[in-house]
């Protein structure tokens, strides 16, 4: 048997029941990263050692018939904005390479909590900020479908190495569409939760309103396990949300169950913008929910198109405030022989973060100055309010959106690093569900021409995750482009 | 190319506010670049936001109490871990005040 073939679920079966070791499986892991990652650059850092110590200790847990957690066994790879006491937490920043976090995020602790295996942490954009993880300050990841383009970002790292099977499942972070465009890119599963629904506690901040952390897996049911390990409230995240107030679910319980009379909402206009391939790709994917029962009703989202706008001016404002924390004073890079202290600030600043960081912290420190605020930051939260209104009406109508992730497959490198708006153009179909807080899936759909994957964003209300799983899993039973794997032999640098 | 928003004078002065050291060509690259951030930016003004609320938090939040019980700190040893420069008890930096008697 294949180990690398077994989705996250069915490893932890059968590691659960002892007849696969968790030691073979990080073995395995370990075999694939050794073959693959320089070809593909996922990781800023891996930890065999700790890995096959932890792996072989979950094993005699199992043996000596000890309770086991939820992923017992089961090798993790965490994105490097998540706090780590092991190894670094880079959030692929010059500013942080040596950083040595004296806590884990609270993820991190429900992962090692339900028995997993950490393996390793992912490659990003340098502080979360891009869709190509080009602004990594440490590295490029390369795209495992074709290691000439980018794997998306800003969770790049985590969805290339889950396409590459160097993981059973991944996190990743998604403040305006970073765990759902890479997983497009790189043919895999990617859940951003609804706001408030997963702890942010040492999640590296960028754009605090709209992080969320969620998922990066190969099929839905794994995303359905990984949120029933990582949901729920956290007393370190004031935002976290009560589940008295809105219980977490059992994201697994009726998965397999199809959703009858499902009411699909799509903006036709939207689907039409999108390159032929994925257009063609997401009008086959409705087919196959209106084969399967499902009504398509069209609605209209005339304040969607704003989102890019609202959204450059809101993350970036609250990424100037954030990332003010980088002094040169506290932790990470200070510049040598400063002259006075306004240098220890501003040359250790300058010399340490990359330049889509300076570019970001620049245009939020202009939208919030004297004299633009009412211009800019608060033009911008009123029409984050008119955004939030197109889905709650969206939704009095139907059931769930569908739409493409991105309207292209992932590009070459270095084809929009010259235009920083031409990038932040390639966020078009993910921005709006940040602005507006709610859950979307990126679903595998297919290919274009050139074998690149191709992703159908599904949307749905705010805290219904476990019913937008289901519908994912709906489209996932009927097709199997999931299943599809790069070819990473024939798939060389050029 | 039209003259930029944000130009090369108002951009030095952001800079100082984001205390971003940043050299000559970065202030020039910026000042263009985010000109046409602005620009596209300017989209905006089309929506009418006459009577709409701003909205900071996709949820309602409100704020939240704790019981006010002491709980074990990370520690200066830990605090000081990762400091750039420390005397194991505070973190140093240059001196702030003049020597004289302008302090």
């Amino acid at each position: 048997m294949d180990l690398l073939k077994l989705t996250c679920k069915e490893l932890r079966d059968k590691i659960a029941v002892g007849s696969i070791k968790s030691t073979d499986a990080t073995e395995a892991i370990f075999s694939q990263i050794e073959k693959h990652e320089p070809q593909i650059a996922a990781f800023i850092s891996t930890f065999k050692d700790d890995a096959l110590a932890k792996a072989k200790s979950i094993d005699e847990k199992i043996a000596a018939d000890e309770k086991s957690g939820l992923l017992a066994g089961v090798p993790i790879c965490v994105k490097d904005n998540m706090c780590t006491t092991f190894g670094p937490t880079s959030c692929a920043s010059k500013m942080l390479e040596n950083f040595h976090s004296p806590y884990n995020a609270t993820v991190v602790e429900k992962l090692l909590a339900a028995d997993a295996v950490i393996i390793g942490k992912a490659n990003l954009d340098e502080f979360a900020m891009g869709s190509s993880t080009e602004n990594s300050g440490l590295q490029q990841t390369f795209n495992p479908w074709d290691t000439r383009c980018v794997p998306g970002g800003s969770s790049g790292g985590s969805a290339a190495a889950m396409a590459t099977k160097m993981c059973f499942a991944a996190l990743g972070s998604d403040t305006g569409g970073s765990i759902r465009q890479p997983a497009s890119f790189c043919g895999v599963v990617g859940l951003k939760p609804t706001y408030g629904r997963v702890s942010r506690f040492g999640l590296v901040a960028y754009g605090s309103s709209l992080d969320q952390i969620g998922p990066i897996t190969s099929d839905v049911a794994d995303a359905a396990l990984m949120m029933n390990v990582i949901a729920g409230k956290d007393e370190n995240d004031s935002t976290s949300i009560d589940e008295k107030t809105v219980p977490v679910s059992d994201y697994l319980a009726g998965i397999e169950n199809d959703i009858d009379k499902l009411k699909i909402g799509i903006v036709p206009e939207f689907i039409a913008a999108a390159d032929p391939d994925v257009r063609n790709k997401i009008e086959e994917a409705i087919d196959c929910y209106r084969n399967a029962g499902s009504e398509i009703i069209e609605i209209k989202m005339p304040y969607f198109d704003y989102s890019i706008a609202a959204y450059y001016l809101l993350a970036t404002a609250e990424a100037s405030s954030n990332l003010a924390r980088y002094d040169g004073v506290h932790y990470g890079h200070r510049t040598d022989s400063p002259a006075d202290y306004v240098e220890v600030y501003s040359k250790s600043r300058n010399e340490a973060f990359g330049a889509e960081v300076k570019r970001r912290i620049m245009l939020g420190t202009y939208a919030l100055s004297s004299g633009y605020y009412d211009a800019y930051y608060l033009k911008a939260l009123k029409v984050r309010n008119l955004i939030r209104g197109d889905f709650t009406k969206a939704f009095e109508k139907c059931d769930c959106i569908m739409m493409p992730v991105s309207p292209t497959t992932a590009f070459k490198i270095g084809e929009k690093t010259a235009d920083p708006l031409q990038m932040y153009m390639a966020d078009i179909y993910t921005i709006a569900v940040n602005l507006a807080g709610v859950p979307a899936v990126s679903l595998p759909c297919g290919f274009d021409a050139n074998k690149l994957p191709i992703g159908l964003q599904i949307i749905a209300p705010a805290f219904e995750e476990a019913k937008l799983l289901r519908i994912a899993r709906m489209f996932e039973k009927r097709n199997d482009y999931h299943l599809e794997q790069p070819n990473l032999t024939t798939n060389k640098h050029e | 190319m039209s003259e930029n928003k944000i130009d090369i004078a108002r951009t030095r002065q952001v800079a100082k506010l984001a205390r971003l050291a940043l050299s000559e060509e970065e202030l020039s690259q910026f000042s263009t670049q985010l000109s046409d951030i602005l620009g596209y930016i300017e989209k905006l003004s089309e929506v009418d936001t006459e009577s709409v609320e701003p909205l900071a938090h996709c949820l309602p939040v409100k704020n939240v109490f704790r019981e006010d019980i002491v709980k074990p700190s990370l520690g200066t040893e830990k605090a000081l871990a990762n400091s750039p420069a420390d005397d194991d008890e505070f973190f140093k930096v240059p001196k702030i005040l003049d020597d004289g008697s302008g302090a």
